[in-house]
């Protein structure tokens, strides 16, 4: 990429050879107008508005790219025409019901129709009858809808899903003198309009993963959420800046808050809105904000029991959905008090990374989810991708429709929703265990073999072999043939037989036996049979790579070898690695506290049980204050440290109240943002100066990014080798959650509030003679547990799993640790 | 409106404007002395007391007898808010838009609305913090469906604030509207009540 200078309205420019003119312009605050343009998406051209000239020719902002030296001028006669006509016909037979639209202050019609100046109407048509549809979460009016197709776009480009497209419209044919009258792109638009309505691939309702993206993306009324319609003017709200709680994505959004209703003058959260362009969210972080701890006031006996409970234990057993002060106060109170800190899935993931320093020699990985979005070639090894990290799932998506990448994906469980992101994506479904396996396959494809330890590509080669197979070719053959033909000899006028020698060029089909390479560690992974050649395909012009690893690595029986290999791989190869942290800030309780293997007998439980629990859910022995009721700072899988803040009052006691009480002085949580360890990366900051925001080049400047530290290695780069007997064979049970629920908290919500149970494929169910809701006995070698069965059709194939969200199927005691078991399961 | 009647200050014979004919002040302590006194002895006071004395025994009395009695009040007077409804239907004027929320200078408007079984806004609930409001008429002034208006009941005393404020107070009973009470402007943009004002059929 090169910087160029390009002239916009007289002004210079700087810009990247190849970029939009239209993000050039907003990147440097001139103002192009335009509906149907995303960033990060590819151009729709539906709305022709973002009109320019470019050296003296018409060209649309959002898919002309910037030559250097370019002189682009954004207003003239025709396109000022262009546009007043563009915007009368987006005004004609759109219902005038702003008084009562939810999008009504905030509408992109308004805005434009506004901007723009349309005060009189030229155009008209006879409008058709389009009832409004309910698609669960999502609610659908075709009436307002402007057919931008911002909707399809972002499904398409971004999530993943491509859940919506467009359908035939009905209705009239534009008057014909129209065509003659008006301008040229103003009619073409009118007449594209004109012809399509939105709906749903599935039929009558969606079939997706809701994340409700194209609710946010719609830049008028038609796409709204059912649960938000009608409560609210968009005017009301103030917005809160904050950090989603639920996954490591740490997505940048804002609670919209305003008092509940004229009785009750508390705040209360109507709705998540994000920064669309720049920040995409899923379902879980959309409709899953109401998860504070209601009703709380300050109970000074519970508060007294906790001080005398924190004085008699020994332990403290925390989840990862806290920020990084509250892991700060609990590492001060272990220094002081030597309580051990147990918190099983952060310390896995600490290990992992320290085993993966060890090679690298780097404190933290070095990819992104932003590398990722950039990338051509993206593999995921290890992790449920759409439901451990939905912004990593859309990463890898955006990759493969934007810069025409190509991806792998290994893991147990097949999922349609991977397959449906792009042609060139391939999954790999291994068998449970061979985590490793795919590890060194990606040493092998991908390594550099001359740099690589000898005994690493020792132990690889013994892999491969030659091996003889038969292939069919079609070849072209020359036959010469000897025909007769009668020919009317002109003289006599009789006709004569003549030989005539023929050569013609057949097709035939021979059995060639040629010699090939054949890698046994493809079969072992239970890899396509035209693996290889796919992968030669996908990798064509291919510049960037990343890999995602995730939780199945952490806990896997082999963790630290598995971390080694992820070392060398992100050491020999091109990719970039990117770990998935499991929970919120599980990468910055792993870099704050010292956290303990074993318990002790007397346990204070944080969002977990204990003997004396502390619970923002509610229902423990002292109310603690949820993630929407605290500000702080969460890491992010972007390695960044974001701010949060306070979005709902919250009455009673907090950790730094009893870490007061205890001792440890400090007078708000926030007094730790800036005392958090330097030398895990972290700066020494104050809260208060931490931004949260985008710029319009797209720039995110939100709190600050962790520094990677130096790491010294010992120079031994030994992996062990994998053991080839050790996989799960038979039924095998997973531990992860369905679509839109990441913890309790989600859980709690009241659009997402969901009972959990053990969820099984269609195919599965079919094949045991199982339907939904009936309850089965689900036994593992480490206990067992009745549950209801639920059907999650966004999975294939035989593994069942059991989720961690609902706080009465205690699923993680049906596991060793490791995220996969073999299992019965009956029908009772 | 001209001002120049106002600007010219040139009085003269002419003009209607002339100069009444006011006594020379006192200026000695003699002479003030002498004005107190003439003043004091003078039974003017009586002069007022006899109008009382005579109208008292007439009973001819021009006090309104409030609250018993009240003055008629101009249609545009600004007193507490009412909520009307559409006179051919009965249905509730207020669309919920929460205009009047929004240019409320006092920020003492409040509204709940939600979507209604017929997938329309409705407003469930409607309040005004009569002990913020300054009764300036911007929320009467900006509703685009004559919803909100000032009514003409200026009686604040209650033992509840209140007891003005919430919808059931404001909104026209379906009553009043059936027998005409409903008052409305005339000007610009009102409507008149009469017989043309019917019912439109909707076909769904």
């Amino acid at each position: 990429m090169n910087e160029i200078t390009i002239t916009i309205d007289g002004k210079q420019v700087q810009t990247q050879e190849g970029e939009y003119i239209l993000n050039a312009a907003r990147a440097n605050g001139i103002f192009i107008p335009a509906i149907c343009y995303l960033t990060r998406c590819s151009p729709t051209l539906a709305c022709r508005i973002c009109l320019v000239e470019a050296d003296g020719k018409q060209v649309y902002a959002c898919n002309a790219k910037a030559k250097e030296g370019m002189d682009i001028n954004t207003s003239t006669t025709t396109i000022e025409a262009e546009k007043r006509a563009i915007m009368e016909v987006y005004d004609v037979n759109h219902p005038l019901e702003c008084g009562v639209c939810d999008q009504s202050g905030e509408c992109e019609l308004q805005n434009y129709t506004l901007e723009i100046g349309v005060d009189k109407q030229t155009y008209s048509i006879a409008d058709t009858h389009k009832p409004a549809q309910d698609w669960g979460l999502i609610h659908y009016d075709p009436a307002l809808c402007i057919m931008c197709e911002r909707c399809i776009t972002v499904c398409k480009d971004m999530i993943g899903d491509a859940a919506l497209s467009t359908v035939a419209r009905g209705g009239e044919n534009i008057e014909a003198a129209f065509k003659e009258s008006m301008p040229k792109d103003a009619y073409a638009m009118w007449n594209k309009l004109n012809k399509s309505l939105i709906a749903p691939n599935a039929g009558d309702t969606l079939d997706c993963t809701n994340c409700g993206e194209c609710t946010a993306v719609c830049p008028v009324g038609a796409l709204v959420s059912s649960d938000y319609q009608y409560t609210s003017n968009a005017w009301e709200h103030t917005q809160i800046p904050a950090t989603c709680a639920h996954c490591s994505a740490g997505c940048q959004i804002s609670y919209d808050i305003k008092h509940t209703d004229i009785a009750n003058p508390d705040a209360k959260i109507y709705r998540v809105k994000n920064e669309w362009n720049y920040v995409s969210l899923c379902g879980a972080g959309r409709y899953g904000y109401d998860f504070e701890n209601r009703n709380v006031t300050k109970d000074t006996a519970a508060f007294d029991a906790a001080i005398v409970a924190f004085k008699g234990a020994d332990t403290i057993r925390f989840t990862s959905t806290i920020t990084n002060e509250e892991a700060m106060i609990l590492q001060r109170l272990k220094e002081k008090f030597g309580y051990r800190l147990i918190n099983d899935e952060a310390r896995v993931f600490k290990n992992f990374l320290g085993h993966y320093s060890g090679i690298t020699g780097e404190s933290l990985y070095r990819g992104s989810l932003k590398e990722v979005h950039e990338s051509d070639f993206v593999v995921s090894i290890g992790t449920a991708l759409k439901t451990d990290n939905p912004n990593a799932r859309f990463a890898m998506n955006n990759a493969l429709s934007m810069n025409k990448g190509a991806g792998l994906y290994f893991h147990p469980i097949n999922d349609p929703v991977i397959e449906d992101m792009s042609k060139n994506v391939t999954q790999i479904n291994y068998a449970p265990l061979r985590e490793e396996t795919a590890l060194y396959l990606m040493l092998d494809l991908f390594g550099d073999k001359s740099a690589m330890p000898s005994s690493v590509t020792d132990y690889l080669s013994t892999f491969h072999s030659l091996k003889t197979v038969t292939i069919e070719e079609t070849v072209d053959e020359k036959v010469t043939e000897t025909v007769t033909k009668k020919v009317l000899n002109e003289e006599t006028g009789l006709e004569e037989e003549v030989s005539e020698q023929v050569t013609k060029t057949v097709k035939k089909k021979v059995s060639k036996e040629v010699e090939v390479d054949s890698n046994r560690l493809l079969d072992l992974l239970n890899a396509p049979a035209n693996f290889t050649e796919t992968l030669t395909k996908y990798l064509a012009k291919k510049e960037k790579f990343s890999l995602m690893v995730g939780p199945d690595l952490y806990t896997h029986p082999h963790a630290a070898n598995c971390a080694r290999l992820v070392g060398l791989i992100e050491k020999y190869t091109a990719f970039d690695v990117t770990m998935i942290p499991n929970l919120a800030n599980t990468l910055g309780v792993a870099l704050i506290c010292d956290l303990d293997e074993s318990a002790g007998s007397n346990t204070i439980g944080y969002n977990t049980a204990g003997n004396f629990t502390l619970s923002a859910l509610g229902g423990g022995d002292l109310d603690m204050p949820a993630l929407n009721q605290q500000e702080g700072t969460l890491t992010s899988i972007d390695k960044r440290v974001n701010p949060t803040n306070v979005a709902l009052a919250f009455g009673g006691y907090v950790l730094n109240d009893i870490a007061s009480a205890l001792g440890l002085e400090a007078s708000l949580t926030v007094d730790y943002t800036s005392q958090l360890p330097v030398n895990a990366g972290f700066k020494a900051v104050e809260f208060d100066t931490l931004p949260n925001h985008y710029t319009n080049a797209g720039e995110e400047i939100r709190g600050y990014v962790l520094e990677s530290q130096r790491v010294e290695v010992s120079g031994d780069e030994s992996v062990q080798a994998f053991d080839e007997n050790s996989a799960l064979q038979g039924n095998v049970v997973y531990l992860a959650n369905p679509v839109l629920q990441f913890t309790s908290f989600t859980a709690v919500s009241h659009q997402l509030h969901e009972e959990g149970g053990l969820y099984a494929s269609t195919a599965f169910m079919s094949a045991n003679d199982l339907n939904a809701g009936d309850s089965v006995r689900v036994e593992t070698s480490h206990g067992e547990m009745v549950l209801p069965l639920v059907n999650d059709s966004k999975i294939n194939g035989d593994i069942t799993y059991l989720p961690t969200f609902d706080s009465k199927i205690n699923s993680s005691a049906l596991f060793g640790g490791y995220r996969f078991t073999t299992v019965s399961i009956q029908k009772v | 409106m001209h001002s120049e009647p106002l600007n010219d200050r040139n009085v003269s014979e002419q003009s209607a404007y002339y100069y009444v004919d006011i006594e020379e002040y006192p200026t000695t302590g003699w002479d003030k002395f002498k004005q107190v006194v003439k003043r004091t002895f003078r039974g003017e006071l009586f002069v007022g007391l006899w109008v009382v004395m005579r109208e008292m025994i007439k009973f001819d009395i021009h006090t309104v007898q409030y609250p018993k009695e009240k003055l008629p009040i101009g249609p545009r007077y600004r007193a507490v808010h009412k909520l009307l409804r559409l006179w051919e239907s009965g249905y509730e004027r207020c669309i919920g838009c929460g205009l009047c929320e929004k240019i409320c200078i006092s920020d003492c408007i409040r509204m709940d609305t939600k979507i209604d079984e017929n997938s329309r806004k409705e407003v469930t609930e409607y309040s005004i913090n009569l002990g913020r409001c300054i009764f300036c008429g911007y929320c009467a002034e900006v509703c685009p469906e004559l919803a909100i208006v000032h009514g003409q009941r200026y009686e604040n005393g209650s033992e509840q604030r209140a007891h003005f404020v919430i919808k059931d107070d404001m909104l026209t009973p379906l009553d009043f509207l059936t027998s005409g009470q409903q008052a409305e402007y005339p000007g610009f943009g009102s409507i008149t009540p009469n017989e043309s004002v019917t019912k439109t059929p909707l076909a769904y």
